[in-house]
């Protein structure tokens, strides 16, 4: 009850975020040169000024910006993302298409880098400063410093030209026909890389914290107290060490949830997997204002609900958060 | 005579820091008889808290027992093997810090962590584990017990959490507690009623209780022998009464004169001048000559033992010897 009194007074205090957000995307979006009209001209091969008319009359382009915003936030109130021009389609069926790679690409990019550096964080504090913590330390910041286009790149000549063990691209291979559970392991294979490319970043980020965190709490008091009841050193480590040094790593998970997908924008064009990032890409090249509008939308509402879950995880895992306080 | 319960030889705890070797430790010697009573008094920085630390093998690095010996029910300590050491700690051998806030854990109930200190010596399901604990709750006076267990340690008062530390050392029976400091950290009056709840259960369990402390007060209320320690070595023992009424080594003396209580009212406090010397660069001598007011040249050479009846003290110029 306390945790989801919490939770929802979070929740709330993000919808004049969002809103900001959405407007200010609006209004910078509008100092771009062209609207979608010329890109669609330009497709079509061009076109006279009266069609063009018709068309910016079509889309309700043809009002002012103020009028435009006003239309589009009351119809978003409603849950309509308005109509993509240049898919011809409805935004919503669009981006519902393109966000299955995104979110099974974050949840696995993140799952992986939280759990392995949770336990290289915890082997690296265990052997503080003897050889197993200077091999992960330095792994660590090599996966820090490694660009991932470049790391991405690197792992398809070595995975997918030269050893040929995993696909170079794509989200399942269309060839084969696969249903069911052959389906399923066909997209993880496909999700291998990708997952690797965006996750060793935050695998470093997350090993480094884990282990200063460790390493923070192996000095406090209630450890000594622990080891002075008698307890073994495993239990001390599992019981009381670890959920105290769990809290700094699921505060980051909410704080970069937004760069992770920002990440897979980057992922997704280097191993074409037809998800949000590239969809956000494609909008922005051609002017598709509704629909990079429903990304932002769609992007926002997706931090916003991992922040709700980790609000939910910080509470149950530290008893001194209050909705009170 | 029956063996002592404890007995400590020659204890010496080094830290090897970067700057040189503490010396927190330097040779400790003293007996404990089973079910006794004894204060371990000093000033901070005087190894009284590491000899605590030492007894239970919790010296962190760089510290270390370089040295000596600790028997305990006839089984020796030093150099026992880790696993060894750790079944006999909180079962046979139990500690009561001193900061009740940091010493239990802010994330875990207060019955989980008394069930993970039950079950970390006895097979004992959960439901058991927490009956226990709401046991020796009950007994150190916490109301309410078996409902608090469910409770976080911020809920709790700072004496209370003390009572909650108390009763975690008491979990087994241990036939020893070190209480390091137990009560510095609480109000006056909490500390009078932890301090007499402390000497009932020790009474009433037939536990021995090595209560640590720079506060000559409650050690003289509560102990039946103290050790006053300096620069990591003993300097005065013996029972309380005869020690605080009549002190041999002038430190002692030193520490008795400071307490706000022994006094004149109106007059300023008398204070030992000097401060206590750095464990890395000890004097061969005495350690407390260079603040001494009955120092000669005498002083630069180890102190002799002065014996009077079950009465010790390490000084050349003994304060009423042989009185």
């Amino acid at each position: 009850m306390r945790i989801l009194r919490l939770a929802l007074r979070r929740l709330a205090a993000s919808l004049p975020t969002l809103l900001l957000i959405l407007m200010g995307m609006f209004l910078l979006l509008q100092l771009a040169p062209g609207d979608t009209v010329d890109a669609l001209m330009a497709q079509m091969g061009g076109g006279d000024a009266a069609l063009a008319e018709e068309l910016r009359r079509f889309y309700g382009l043809d009002v002012g910006i103020a009028a435009q915003l006003w239309r589009y936030l009351t119809r978003l109130v409603t849950l309509d993302l308005g109509f993509s021009a240049i898919y011809g389609k409805p935004v919503a069926t669009v981006i519902l298409e393109r966000l299955p790679p995104t979110i099974l690409l974050m949840v696995s990019a993140l799952s992986f880098a939280f759990f392995f550096g949770l336990v290289l964080g915890v082997l690296a504090a265990r052997r503080v400063n003897r050889w197993p913590d200077t091999l992960i330390s330095t792994l660590g910041l090599v996966f820090y410093a490694t660009p991932s286009f470049w790391f991405g790149l690197m792992a398809i000549v070595l995975f997918s030209v030269y050893l040929q063990w995993l696909p170079a691209g794509g989200f399942y291979d269309i060839t084969m026909g696969y249903t069911g559970i052959a389906a399923m392991l066909d997209i993880a294979r496909h999700l291998v890389l990708p997952t690797l490319t965006l996750g060793l970043i935050f695998l470093a980020i997350y090993l480094r914290i884990m282990r200063a965190s460790m390493l923070e709490v192996l000095s406090l008091d209630f450890v000594r107290t622990a080891r002075a009841k008698g307890l073994t050193e495993t239990r001390v480590v599992a019981r009381h060490v670890l959920r105290n040094a769990m809290l700094p790593m699921v505060t980051l998970i909410g704080l970069q949830a937004g760069t992770m997908l920002g990440g897979s924008v980057v992922v997704e064009s280097v191993f074409a997997l037809p998800g949000l990032g590239r969809l956000a890409y494609e909008s922005v090249v051609q002017r598709d204002l509704n629909t990079l509008l429903g990304i932002v939308f769609v992007s926002a509402l997706l931090v916003i609900a991992i922040n709700f879950v980790v609000d939910i995880l910080y509470a149950r895992l530290d008893p001194r958060i209050s909705a009170e306080s | 005579m029956t063996a002592p319960l404890l007995s400590v030889r020659d204890l010496r705890t080094h830290f090897m820091t970067r700057a040189g070797v503490a010396k927190a430790v330097d040779g400790v010697s003293f007996d404990l008889a089973a079910g006794e009573i004894l204060g371990l008094v000093g000033e901070s920085g005087s190894g009284k808290s590491v000899t605590g630390f030492s007894l239970l093998g919790l010296v962190d690095p760089p510290g270390r027992i370089v040295g000596g010996s600790i028997r305990f029910q006839g089984r020796e300590l030093v150099g026992m093997p880790p696993a060894a050491l750790r079944a006999l700690r909180g079962r046979h051998l139990a500690m009561v810090f001193q900061d009740p806030q940091a010493t239990l854990n802010p994330v875990l109930t207060i019955g989980a962590q008394m069930a993970l200190a039950v079950q970390a010596h006895e097979r004992a399901s959960d439901r058991a584990a927490l009956d226990r604990a709401a046991a020796v709750l009950a007994r150190v006076g916490i109301p309410e017990a078996a409902r608090r267990l469910s409770a976080y340690p911020h809920e709790f008062s700072g004496g209370m959490r003390q009572r909650v530390a108390i009763a975690t050392a008491l979990l087994h029976g241990p036939a020893l507690i070190v209480a390091d400091e137990p009560t510095t950290a609480l109000d006056v009056s909490i500390q009078a009623q932890i301090l007499a709840k402390m000497k009932a259960l020790a009474a009433e369990s037939g536990t021995a209780l090595i209560w640590i402390s720079h506060d000559l007060a409650t050690v003289s209320s509560l102990a039946d022998r103290v050790l006053v320690m300096y620069a990591g070595r003993i300097v005065e023992s013996g029972p309380v009464g005869a020690v605080l009424r009549a002190p041999l080594h002038p430190y002692t003396r030193g520490l008795l004169d400071s307490l706000p209580a022994m006094a004149t009212p109106g007059e300023k406090l008398r204070q030992i001048p000097g401060a206590a010397p750095s464990l890395l660069a000890l004097p061969a001598g005495c350690a407390f000559a260079p603040r001494c007011p009955r120092a000669d040249a005498a002083c630069a050479a180890p102190p002799p033992e002065v014996a009077q009846g079950s009465r010790r003290a390490a000084c050349h110029h003994p304060l009423e010897a042989a009185a």
